[in-house]
C-alpha cells in the first residue's frame, strides 16, 4: 500500500440511508479527494471495535473504494493487511459456505449469507492508481465480498438466505 | 400577564398485540389480514408465517392507536367470509434479556416416534439452553428438527452435546450441535 496522509475519523451512516443503496461512481485512485478518502476509512475503521472493512457508502459517499484489514481475527487465513482498494471487481469467486455476518451500518440485525472462500479481486490502489490482484481466502475473502457488495449499493439484507435468515444481534461490540 | 409554556402529557405507546392467523393456506391470506390492520391504523413489528401441512399459520405484533376490540372487529371478514381461525390478545412489554451466550444450530433427524422433541429439548432446558427459533417437518417416515438455541455463558457445551448424543441414542435417531457465529464485518 502507497504511504497516506493522517485520515479523519468519520460517522459512519446506517440503514435506511438511501446511500447505503447507491452503486458507487468510479473513482480517480490518484486524485486528491479520493487519497483523503482512503486514509479517512482506514481511520475510521481502526476506531471500530471489531470492524475489519468500510466501505465510502459506510462514510456516506458513493465511490467504489473500500477499506479492509482482518489482521488478528480468529478466521482469517491469507492477510494482505490493512489495504484500501478502488474500482474493485472479483475476478472468481468458488467455495461458498454459509456465515453469519453483522454490519456496523445494520446495527439490530445479522443475517446468514453464503459467500465464497476462495476469491479472486482485482482493483487499484490509492496514490499510485497501480492494478493489483488479490488472491485469498477465509475471513479475508468474506470481507472482500461484503465490502465490494456495499461498492455495488448492496447490504447483506440483499443477499440473505431466506424468511429464517435475520436474527435480532444480541451482541453489540 | 405571563404566559407559561405547557407541558403536553407524555403518552404512552399502544399495547403491542399478538394477532394468532390459522386455517387452509390459500392465496390472499396475509394481503387481506395486512390491508385490515392497516386499516385500523396498524403498525407491523415482528411476523413469522409458515405452512404446517398444507395449514396456514401466522402470528404478527401489531401496534395500533385503535382498540383492541376495535381490531378483533377488522378481523371479523377473515373469520366470516375467509375461513379462518384469528385470535387478537395484549402482551405485555416483555422482560429485558441480557444477550448473553452462544448461539447454536441444533438439528435433529430420524425415524418418527413419539417424544424426540420432548426428550431433546428437555436435554437443553437442563442446561439452561433458551430456543430463539425452532421448526420441526414430518415427511412419510422421516422426523426433522431444527432449532436455534442460545446456550448461557460459561455452559459446558461438552456436557450438552454428550447428553444429547444420549438421549438421541435412546430415541434412534442422529443429532448435532454446532456453534454459529456472528461476524462483524
Amino acid at each position: 500500500m502507497p504511504s497516506l496522509p493522517v485520515g479523519r475519523v468519520l460517522p459512519v451512516v446506517q440503514a435506511p440511508d438511501p446511500v447505503l443503496a447507491t452503486p458507487g461512481m468510479a473513482v480517480d485512485p490518484t486524485a486528491p479527494e479520493v487519497i483523503t478518502l482512503a486514509a479517512d476509512l482506514l481511520a475510521t475503521q481502526a476506531v471500530s471495535p471489531g470492524c475489519v472493512g468500510l466501505a465510502a457508502q459506510q462514510v456516506g459517499i458513493a465511490w467504489r473504494m473500500f477499506s479492509v484489514d482482518v489482521t488478528g481475527h480468529p478466521k482469517t487465513r491469507t492477510c494482505h493487511g490493512e489495504f484500501v482498494l478502488c474500482n474493485a471487481v472479483i475476478e472468481s469467486a468458488t467455495r461458498k459456505e454459509r456465515g453469519r455476518e453483522g454490519c456496523m451500518s445494520v446495527p439490530d440485525f445479522t443475517g446468514d449469507v453464503a459467500r465464497a472462500r476462495r476469491l479472486v479481486v482485482r482493483g487499484q490502489l490509492p496514490g499510485t492508481g497501480e492494478w493489483v490482484t488479490i488472491e485469498t481466502d477465509a475471513f479475508e475473502a468474506v470481507a472482500l465480498q461484503h465490502e465490494i457488495d456495499h461498492t455495488d449499493g448492496m447490504i447483506f439484507l440483499d443477499r440473505v438466505a431466506g424468511p429464517h435468515a435475520v436474527h435480532p444481534r444480541r451482541t453489540y461490540l | 400577564m405571563s404566559h407559561r409554556a405547557r407541558l403536553s402529557p407524555v403518552t404512552p405507546p399502544p399495547p403491542v398485540l399478538a394477532v394468532t392467523v390459522l386455517g387452509d393456506d390459500r392465496p390472499g391470506i396475509v394481503a387481506e389480514l395486512t390491508e385490515a390492520l392497516a386499516g385500523v391504523g396498524g403498525n407491523l413489528e415482528d411476523s413469522t408465517m409458515t405452512l404446517l401441512r398444507g395449514h396456514f399459520a401466522m402470528v404478527v405484533l401489531v401496534r395500533s392507536d385503535a382498540s383492541q376490540s376495535a381490531v378483533e372487529a377488522a378481523m371479523q371478514p377473515l373469520q366470516h367470509s375467509g375461513g379462518l381461525s384469528v385470535d387478537v390478545r395484549s402482551l405485555p412489554d416483555p422482560a429485558q434479556h441480557s444477550g448473553a451466550g452462544q448461539s447454536f444450530t441444533l438439528r435433529v433427524h430420524g425415524a418418527d416416534r413419539p417424544g424426540i422433541v420432548a426428550s431433546i429439548t428437555r436435554v437443553l432446558a437442563r442446561h439452561g439452553g433458551n430456543i430463539v427459533d425452532l421448526g420441526t417437518r414430518l415427511g412419510s417416515a422421516l422426523y426433522v428438527l431444527l432449532a436455534e438455541v442460545v446456550l448461557p455463558e460459561g455452559a459446558d457445551v461438552s456436557a450438552v452435546q454428550a447428553d444429547l448424543a444420549d438421549a438421541a441414542r435412546r430415541l434412534g435417531v442422529d443429532v448435532s450441535l454446532h456453534p454459529v457465529d456472528d461476524d462483524l464485518l
